[in-house]
């Protein structure tokens, strides 16, 4: 094995730090606020990445690129859907060693624990991506109207939905989350938090070599202080899903979210559901007569 | 006639519509009850009721809200706190007699009567599990936040301002039926109601022409005579607002037309039907829910611009569609971000069919199966 170094050692020797930036719009952009922060490998003040700290101008930037692209992205056929987030599944097996190098480069997991993690997060995008063409059928109806109608009940994508990781970031919940928002046409802007600001580069390079249409999902990294309540106010996200384990700022983005009726969904005891799909379809109705 | 007397409503819309459908709610959620474990697939065990739930229900169909509140929550075991609204109690005392002759358990449903701060009272009460209101935008915005700082689950069925699209290859005078139901049924007090229509240039004169002329026709007036079209408008005070809206309308623009051989009853708050043709979509009229017989009409061109201006609006609730080409019907129904979508048809209701909206229409759905999932813990 001489002259192939192992991910520790390559690690070790790494001496030119990553500089991670966001992913807007299928591209790779830095914040427009120019402001970068440090990671340290795990509990030392060793640097291992500088990673963007996201504005407000970069959310509202995302949020456009996301509505750019939810059309589209719904339009495209169920099957397709499926196969391009089966294709993220594969995407991330092959860049397994990224993401277990950044979880427990920069958040001490053990590479079990890593492993597990990735295994998970692989496990659900497998799950979401056969349920792309299945849960219309489960949660749609054919309703049986008293006289000569035809009604059925549809699903439909809600839109823009903002995520916002724990504040202790877990990669399987993460994108367990991200893969139930985007499986029914929506497009979603996400808020790493600063634990998990690294795993962005995995992410981003897993989102970006999948097939998925540019601007379907969008991460940023940054200050959840700074930016959580901006998810509230944004008139144009339709939804917010909400991994935030304090509760207070919950509150106020449910508070924030009445402004607009978003959707607000927060974690349940399951992340890999049906049920879990549900808090981002809307149902549509449809009536038409019967007769000559 | 108790509905009627109530409400203003034409007693032929109570007699046909709202008491028939309030008896076919209860007796189609009656045959939930033992089937819950079918209201979401995969559902491991029975789902649970979630507790006591608090319901607030507007002055527009009494009975009939009540029942869509009341026949699901106990058909998912759960009891309930009923507010009706302060001006429309009547029919909602009625049914507590017969609730009590029905033999359900003493508390199982609770009606109190009162006005905001009663409501207030149940949306903030610490034992409430679960709410849910049916009524404006406004104030579905304010129990919103109220409920914010609670595990308390929540629906709401609020505004609309619902476009009503006629394609020039629709049988015109169906649609025009269409439209007159749409906006004038229940006075317009409808949050469902066909408030905006949008005409394909090709037809429009034809169509506003055909109007005009149904419009000379309805009757307006005494609500208890079973001719009458279009009853008495609720209260003193909607009246006066939809007075105002129109004097802001008649101020923006647009030509007002009212019909002429229309005569109101001298006494009693009774209102013509009316539209405003022409106008632009950022008029008051345009935007505003006016819960009254007021219609706005506008034009297009392509199917896209109908869409994207049904679509400029922050509600969701209804729309309706008019063509005689099934995959234009299909198209325009997809793209269109309403809840509950009438093609050639407009304003039926079932207690099978799902009913909500989108975006500031509020959230959740009432009828059907997906009637259910509010009031189960899942």
């Amino acid at each position: 094995m001489s002259g192939v170094n192992t991910l520790k050692e390559r690690t070790e020797n790494l001496k030119i730090a990553k500089t991670i930036k966001l992913f807007i719009g299928g591209e790779f952009p830095r914040t427009e606020s120019g402001r970068s922060v440090p990671v340290y490998l795990h509990k030392t003040k060793k640097l291992y990445a500088n990673v963007c700290v996201a504005s407000r101008k970069d959310l509202r930037n995302a949020v456009t690129a996301a509505q750019a692209a939810q059309k589209g992205w719904q339009s495209k056929s169920a099957y397709n859907r499926s196969q391009i987030i089966y294709r993220m599944a594969e995407m991330m097996e092959a860049k397994r060693e990224e993401f277990t190098e950044s979880l427990t480069a920069t958040l001490g997991l053990t590479p079990v624990q890593a492993n597990k993690s990735v295994d998970a997060a692989i496990e659900a995008l497998v799950y979401y991506a056969g349920f792309a063409d299945k849960y219309q059928q489960v949660l749609g109806a054919v309703n049986p109207v008293s006289g000569p109608h035809h009604n059925f009940t549809s699903t439909e994508a809600v839109g823009v939905v903002g995520l916002i990781a724990n504040e202790k970031f877990d990669l399987a919940a993460f994108v367990a989350q991200l893969a139930a928002i985007i499986v029914s046409g929506n497009a979603v802007v996400a808020l790493l938090s600063e634990n998990g600001s690294a795993l962005l580069a995995p992410l981003a390079e897993t989102l970006a070599t999948s097939d998925l249409s540019k601007g379907v999902v969008n991460l940023l990294s940054g200050s959840t202080e700074e930016l959580y309540k901006q998810f509230g106010l944004h008139m144009e996200l339709q939804s917010l899903s909400v991994q935030l384990s304090d509760s207070k700022k919950l509150t106020e983005l449910k508070v924030l979210a009445a402004d607009n009726m978003k959707r607000v969904v927060w974690p349940t005891e399951q992340p890999v559901s049906l049920e879990h799909l549900m808090g981002f379809v809307e149902f549509k109705t449809v009536w038409h007569p019967i007769g000559y | 006639m108790l509905e009627t007397l109530d409400n203003g409503k034409p007693i032929r819309e109570s007699r046909d519509i709202d008491i028939p459908l309030v008896a076919a709610h209860f007796f189609y959620y009656a045959g939930w009850a033992d089937k819950l474990q079918y209201a979401i697939p995969g559902a491991k065990s029975v789902p649970k009721p979630l507790g006591v739930v608090g319901q607030i229900i507007p002055w527009n169909f009494p009975l009939l809200m009540a029942a869509w509140k009341i026949a699901p929550a106990l058909a998912c075991g759960n009891t309930v706190v009923l507010k009706p609204a302060e001006t429309t109690s009547l029919t909602c005392l009625l049914l507590a007699e017969i609730i009590q002759e029905a033999g359900l358990p003493e508390g199982v449903v609770n009606i109190v009567t009162g006005a905001g701060e009663t409501g207030a009272a149940i949306v903030n009460h610490p034992d409430i599990n679960k709410v849910a209101f049916t009524g404006s935008t406004e104030v579905g915005k304010i129990i919103a936040r109220s409920v914010a700082n609670t595990d308390k689950k929540l629906t709401l069925e609020l505004g609309g301002k619902s476009a009503h699209i006629i394609y020039e290859d629709a049988a015109i005078d169906q649609a025009v039926e269409g439209v007159i139901n749409g906006i004038f049924f229940n006075q317009g007090h409808v949050c469902c109601a066909g408030s905006r229509l949008l005409l394909e240039e090709s037809v429009a004169d034809t169509v506003v022409e055909k109007l005009k002329a149904r419009m000379e026709k309805l009757r307006v007036g005494n609500p208890l005579d079973k001719n009458t079209d279009v009853g008495a408008i609720n209260s003193a005070a909607e009246h006066v607002k939809i007075k105002k809206l129109i004097e802001t309308g008649k101020t923006e623009g647009g030509e007002f037309f009212e019909p002429a051989s229309v005569n109101l009853p001298t006494k009693g708050y009774f209102h013509k039907p009316c539209f405003f043709n022409r106008v632009s979509s950022a008029f008051t009229l345009s935007r505003v829910e006016v819960f009254g017989p007021v219609l706005a009409i506008s034009t297009f061109r392509t199917t896209q611009e109908a869409i994207s201006k049904a679509n400029d609006t922050q509600y969701g609730l209804a729309a309706g569609i008019w063509s005689e080409k099934g995959s234009k019907i299909h198209k325009t129904a997809a793209a269109l971000k309403a809840g509950v979508i009438w093609a050639n048809t407009y304003n039926k209701f079932d207690p099978t069919s799902p009913f909500g909206g989108f975006n500031e229409s509020g959230y959740g759905r009432e009828g059907g199966r997906h009637g259910l999932f509010p009031y189960l813990d899942i």
